[in-house]
């Protein structure tokens, strides 16, 4: 691929990675969560394959497709967690630990330390769509080749 | 067990995401992992039917509320996902578990590891989940994305055997009818937000008067759902679909077209049951229902592909279901319940012959690698038990006396006379085109001139059949039984029981 490409993506990737994680890690608080957050960074892997090429990145598919189990086991591991009480029960929610702080009333410009299990439930549905769409996006760059 | 309702859905889930990191350790172990959590499935859905059938009052689960049973805040508003099990929910839960666990013993067997094995059995255990939870759930939204996850799971399954060229043209049919259906369902709910800002569908069914808007809700839902029942204007991708699907997959698949006659029960008798209950709804869905029958059964008659022919079967069938609906949607009560009766028996009449069908074509399919019927015959000699499976579903589902079928579709017949006699007319005669249809499907395949040889199946599958051989039996001999304790309560719980099921979850 062209010098020019090459150049931008590297300037955006690490860009990319840094707005998909802070979509993932603010999602209990502004607009976005796991889902959009976790698409947005895929689209490193859609440069990737721009940049490489497919067959490259072939290698890849396997990691991702144990990376999107391990998503997905996570975020209902996470609902287990409050089987003590109901399923999906937040028991971390104002427990003082990770993410256990108890929520400021009031205009507050948002606390990230707060919400329990929704910020780890959000990063268990980013890791799920960046391993999905990752693996959606290579499989389709290398559709139509004798090689498949 | 205070869990069971929502562990019946949360372990296949589980299981589905685990079989395939267990697959890349033994194969063996993702093997007993499927097991295990189908037979977990089984033990929670059955207690959750002993239980609600026991009590007689539905079964409340409120997800993340600091105990179940607390599904309103303060003010009577309920605020979190609900699950509501009552009578017909438990009974669907039954039918739902039937289905999968037979499913998932002929998978086990059926699927070869070469083919991808692992995605089938994880999808199956998807598909599963996604079924247990449309018939548990007690909100709309939560109904629309379990209604998604099934069309998914069913899409992916159906286009299993990717390296022919036929099941991804059917996957792609079923996806578009399923999206298209999913949109509606999905618009239908949105509006029903804006008008009430509320998803629970006991609070809902509470609040609605018949407006305009509630009115287009109605019909959005009826014709998403209709479309993902395989009504008749919109079956087209059914043959398709039942016939290139694996065959473990088809069983699920019949289950997951049931679910969705549930749901259409649910909207018209519960969700609408109140201000919108009029007797117009129940005349279209009976004559849906009624054209469905009868072109499903003259499509069955020209067939030469046995998983398409049986495929079309399955559709006539769905169709009875629709005018047993219908028929109770214009009386609601009296020979309206005796309707609902036959329809809801008719479910589980219709899988276990259904599928015990699709069961032994997926054998005959998987021994000689065809099922043209223009190219099989004599099989009779080397598939013993399969042809006597089949004989048995084939007599079943064309309503033979005493097998099963006989008994949900006379009461059928004699709740639409009532109604309707043209439209019990057009239902028995599509039955007696209906034994025409089985009767050459089977001398096809397994009679005819020259003995034919062929592989026996394996042991697993011809216990799966057996199965549901011995449930056809069963039901069929002792229809009283499962009348008195399954169905009659849920068709209860549909009818008188509206004020229960609000209650439940509402309190009061």
């Amino acid at each position: 691929m062209s010098v020019v490409v090459r150049t931008i993506t590297r300037v955006v990737l690490p860009v990319a990675l840094a707005f998909g994680g802070y979509v993932i890690m603010h999602g209990h608080l502004t607009p976005g969560g796991g889902f959009q957050g976790g698409a947005v960074t895929a689209s490193i892997v859609a440069l990737l394959v721009v940049v490489l090429g497919g067959e490259r990145l072939k290698g890849a598919k396997g990691w991702l497709s144990v990376l999107e189990d391990v998503g997905a086991i996570a975020f209902v591991a996470l609902a287990f967690l409050g089987i003590g009480a109901t399923f999906f029960r937040n028991i971390l929610a104002g427990s003082g630990g990770l993410f256990g702080a108890p929520v400021p009333t009031g205009p507050n410009p948002g606390n990230l330390n707060t919400a329990g299990t929704l910020p780890l439930m959000n990063w268990a549905v980013g890791l799920k769509v960046i391993a999905g769409l990752g693996s959606v996006v290579i499989l389709l760059s290398l559709f139509g080749r004798e090689d498949g | 067990m205070v869990h069971a309702p929502i562990l019946a859905i949360a372990v296949p889930l589980l299981g589905a995401f685990a079989a395939p990191l267990l697959a890349k350790l033994d194969k063996r172990a993702r093997d007993a992992w499927v097991l295990a959590a189908g037979l977990a499935v089984a033990v929670f859905g059955i207690a959750v039917a002993v239980k609600v059938l026991g009590t007689g009052t539905p079964w409340v689960y409120t997800l993340g509320a600091p105990s179940p049973g607390a599904a309103v805040t303060q003010g009577g508003f309920p605020i979190r996902i609900v699950l509501v099990v009552d009578a017909l929910g438990a009974f669907m839960g039954i039918v739902a578990i039937l289905a999968g666990a037979v499913g998932l013993l002929y998978g086990l067997h059926y699927l070869r590891e070469e083919e991808g094995k692992t995605l089938g059995l994880s999808l199956l255990l998807l598909l599963w989940a996604g079924i247990l939870g449309l018939v548990y759930t007690g909100d709309l939204f939560n109904f629309f994305v379990f209604l998604e996850i099934t069309s998914i799971a069913a899409c992916a399954l159906i286009g299993y055997r990717v390296w022919e060229s036929r099941p991804p043209e059917a996957a792609f049919k079923t996806m578009t009818m399923y999206t298209l259906g999913g949109l509606l369902v999905l618009v239908a709910v949105g509006l029903l937000y804006g008008e009430h800002g509320a998803l629970n569908i006991a609070y809902l069914s509470k609040l609605i008067t018949g407006s305009a808007v509630e009115r287009l809700a109605l019909g959005l839902l009826l014709g998403g759902l209709l479309m993902k029942a395989g009504a008749v204007p919109a079956h087209m991708w059914a043959p398709d679909a039942y016939g290139e699907a694996p065959a473990m997959a088809t069983v699920v698949l019949v289950a997951n077209t049931q679910a969705s006659i549930y749901a259409i029960m649910r909207v018209v008798f519960t969700l609408f049951g109140g201000a919108l209950a009029r007797p117009g709804i129940g005349w279209l869905i009976a004559s849906l229902g009624t054209v469905t029958v009868i072109v499903a059964v003259l499509m069955a008659l020209i067939q030469r592909h046995l998983g398409r022919l049986i495929a079309y079967g399955a559709v006539s069938q769905i169709g009875y279901m629709l005018l047993a609906v219908g028929v109770a949607a214009v009386a609601r009560g009296g020979f309206g319940e005796v309707a609902l009766r036959g329809g809801i028996f008719h479910m589980i009449n219709d899988a276990a012959s259904v599928g015990l069908l699709f069961l032994v074509a997926g054998a005959i399919r998987r021994a000689v690698g065809s099922v043209d019927l223009m190219g099989l015959g004599g099989l009779g000699r080397s598939l013993r038990w399969e042809s006597g499976f089949f004989l048995l579903g084939a007599l079943a589902l064309a309503g033979i006396p005493p097998l099963n079928g006989f008994a949900s579709k006379f009461l059928i017949y004699e709740s639409a006379f009532r109604a309707s006699p043209i439209l019990s007319a057009i239902a028995v005669l599509a039955s007696i085109l209906l034994l025409a249809v089985v009767v050459r499907a089977f001398h096809g395949t397994f009679l005819g001139p020259e003995p034919k040889e062929a592989p026996p199946s394996p042991k697993g599958m011809l216990v799966a059949m057996g199965v549901l051989a011995l449930l056809i039996l069963v039901l069929g001999l002792f229809p009283g039984f499962f009348l008195g304790r399954l169905v009659g309560p849920a068709a209860k719980a549909l009818l008188a029981g509206r004020a229960a099921y609000l209650a439940a979850v509402l309190g009061g």
